[in-house]
């Protein structure tokens, strides 16, 4: 008999480290699970992937009208709807592959109880579906910057590295809901409040100037306050980057994500269990 | 690599234990429950410190734990086809799960050497929306078959699933039956060394059965390892020469097939001609439950019955939620080696008599059903009776109860003439003969 893999099965105690792996061995998997979610997302509908476009712009409006015009609120001397819409974008991304990523391992409960693959894999798809979406919203900001003559400068080249910062948020928010919502659906149900909570404690309608300086950095604990601010600066790079903000944030999200792997990948060995 | 000379064997399970919460079979707790637990867990430790730590394992202890597994142990050769037998909660789906990796044993160890394919479930991350072509690649890579390896054998699943004309079609749209020969189609391509199989041909008509056995029995012929979990135990005495028992969380036999299919059924039912079941451990769910079944003869409730002596099969269940209209009593027959030799259900086509309660919403009470079975029709030899209360529309089973008792009929001579010895034959029917004579004298 030629030498075959051997796989145990045997309890699993402290650190097995973040398996990542047997992420990359999976990674065929992870690839159809992304492909299931995007596929899939828009079927049955009229407009379809136009959805994709659809919501950012038609928040956009929303937001013009109501802060742009009735409120006045300043916009850094950008027009309001490309300065709404660019904070706009990252929001989408991350809440889109949040919400994804949180309830993902429940909504995946048929093959986490009847097929092994690494856990991980789950979020992670959730978080990278949205990123189609992304990419659409992105072309459609490009087109509003060239309507209002805004060129980008250097600075568009850390767009990429805030995006980054946007998904890895999102994941390690995401993987921390995903594996509370296994044991306390209480999760799914907060869910929409801890959302709109953010979405008005992160500087998308208005910016971040309004905050006082000296309390500035305190606001970077909001990671989507860094993350905005980034895209923002990297879009239209009308001022000095905002570093130490975007250093808190970046700083709270490595927190969120170290913590949130290790919290995945212990409570992983009872999903089976407990879901 | 040459020293050694014993192969080591394809499954090799050292005393694996699984312990389960009892919540853990609710389907999620709140979080206030836990919290309710934090506070009253510093009162339940004083208790049990003062009680002493005893704990008995395979009855729910008073902690709330039950273990599913409790001391398995076993080896599978390469290339050996094994069945999994074994009463409801027996721990059988269990001991999948942690050979599946899909879940950790809470002590002990199984080695497998090989890829491990398994098939828990049929379909298993089918999604409605996609179509067939779509659903069979992604299915695929979910059991662990390469894209490549889909790609050269998907002209093969496709033909085997006879679902050529609607591979584009989203499987939503599906029959249930094309549904499950494909998903089964997909599974059934999957080339690993060890298959775990479970239940998945419960499903489908008995066409589809029998050519998912036949599936079964190559992927057995080409010498791969498989273990097989059912409860049809023709199915079981066909595709594996040897099982295991399991009953309780522990092999309690294992040898050859037919061997442990007669230790089963034995040991699984009641011998006395009557089950009664206490109102906690009555088979079903909220609103129906069954509560007895038992065998009559001329001479009252027994478990042997003369083989010219009609015997009626009573089942006793409770209502306690009104409705059901469609709720009928089915039964299945089997021998004492696992064939079914009937099957038969108080439905109006199927029945004999009219039937007062078909159609009808049940009130909440007690209910009794009763078929009965003619004289000299079964052969001598050992019975057993599963019960099953189903409603229709969609067949879902409300309530079950597998061989649940046993009954024996013996032979009192009445249709045997002097000098003969045996009947074959799984019945024994006496039928109307003539003989004439066709050349006219």
């Amino acid at each position: 008999m030629e030498d075959l893999p051997l796989t145990v099965a045997e309890p699993r105690q402290g650190w097995s480290g973040f398996g990542l792996g047997s992420l990359w061995r999976f990674r065929e998997l992870l690839y159809f699970l992304v492909w299931r979610d995007v596929k899939v997302r828009y079927k049955q509908t009229a407009v379809g992937i136009a959805w994709v476009a659809l919501q950012p712009l038609l928040n956009v409006i929303l937001f013009s009208v109501i802060f742009g015009r009735l409120a006045k609120l300043p916009s850094e001397g950008i027009p309001y709807p490309a300065f709404s819409y660019a904070g706009m974008l990252a929001w989408t991304l991350f809440s889109a592959s949040l919400s994804q990523a949180s309830g993902s391992v429940v909504a995946n409960k048929a093959l986490i109880t009847r097929v092994f693959f690494p856990r991980l894999i789950i979020p992670i798809a959730g978080v990278l579906a949205a990123l189609v979406d992304f990419g659409v919203a992105a072309v459609l900001l490009g087109g509003m910057m060239a309507y209002y003559g805004i060129a980008p400068g250097l600075s568009l080249l850390a767009f990429p590295a805030f995006m980054l910062l946007a998904l890895a948020a999102a994941l390690a928010v995401g993987i921390w809901l995903a594996a509370l919502n296994v044991q306390y659906r209480d999760v799914q149900y907060a869910m929409p409040f801890l959302t709109q909570l953010w979405l008005f404690a992160t500087p998308i309608a208005y910016s971040a100037t309004l905050i006082p300086e000296r309390f500035r950095v305190i606001y970077g604990l909001n990671p989507m306050a860094g993350v905005v601010e980034g895209f923002r600066w990297s879009l239209f790079s009308r001022s000095d980057p905002p570093g130490p903000l975007i250093g808190v944030s970046a700083a709270v999200v490595v927190l969120l994500l170290v913590t949130g792997l290790v919290y995945f990948r212990r409570m992983e060995r009872t999903f089976a269990d407990v879901v | 690599m040459s020293s050694s000379t014993v192969a080591a064997p394809a499954i090799r399970a050292i005393d694996v234990r699984k312990r389960y919460r009892l919540g853990e079979v609710e389907p999620y707790r709140a979080l206030r429950d836990s919290i309710g637990r934090v506070i009253s867990a510093p009162a339940r430790a004083a208790v049990s410190l003062v009680r002493g730590r005893q704990r008995t394992r395979t009855t729910p202890a008073r902690d709330g734990y039950v273990w599913a597994l409790d001391g398995v142990s076993f080896e599978i050769a390469h290339g050996e086809v094994v069945g999994l037998i074994g009463p409801n909660g027996a721990g059988k789906s269990t001991l999948l799960k942690i050979l599946a990796l899909v879940t950790d044993p809470t002590s002990g160890r199984a080695e497998m050497r090989g890829r491990v394919g398994s098939l828990l479930e049929v379909g298993t991350g089918f999604h409605p929306e996609l179509t067939g072509r779509e659903n069979a690649y992604l299915s695929g890579a979910i059991l662990g078959m390469p894209r490549a390896e889909i790609r050269r054998k998907f002209e093969d699943i496709v033909a085997f699933a006879e679902v050529e004309r609607f591979i584009d079609t989203p499987v939503k749209r599906y029959s249930s039956g094309m549904y499950t020969r494909l998903a089964f189609a997909v599974a059934a391509h999957l080339e690993p060394e060890i298959l775990l199989v479970d239940e998945v041909l419960a499903v489908g008509d008995a066409a589809f059965q029998k050519r998912c056995l036949g599936k079964m029995d190559d992927v057995a012929r080409e010498g791969r390892t498989v273990v097989f979990v059912s409860h049809n135990m023709t199915a079981i005495n066909q595709l594996c020469p040897r099982s295991l028992l399991l009953v309780g969380g522990r092999v309690v036999r294992d040898g050859p097939t037919p061997e442990v299919i007669r230790t089963y059924l034995e040991s699984a039912a009641a011998d006395s001609g009557e089950r009664i079941w206490a109102e906690d451990e009555a088979p079903g769910g909220g609103a129906i439950r069954l509560r007895a079944v038992r065998v009559r003869a001329a001479s009252g409730v027994t478990g042997d019955v003369p083989i010219d002596e009609p015997v009626a099969v009573e089942v006793d269940f409770e209502m306690l939620s009104s409705g059901y209209p469609t709720l009928c009593v089915n039964l299945y027959l089997l021998d004492a080696s696992g064939t079914v030799v009937l099957s038969t259900v108080a439905t109006p086509g199927a029945n004999a008599l009219p039937e007062r309660w078909f159609g009808e919403p049940h009130p909440p009470g007690f209910y009794r059903a009763r078929c009965e079975l003619p004289a000299d029709f079964l052969n001598d030899g050992r019975y057993y009776i599963s019960v099953f209360l189903v409603t229709l529309g969609p067949v879902k089973i409300e309530a079950e109860a597998r061989e649940a008792i046993s009954f024996n009929v013996f032979d009192t001579g009445s249709m045997r003439d002097p000098g003969q010895t045996q009947w074959d034959g799984l019945i024994r029917v006496r039928l109307p003969w003539t003989t004439e004579r066709l050349d006219t004298p």
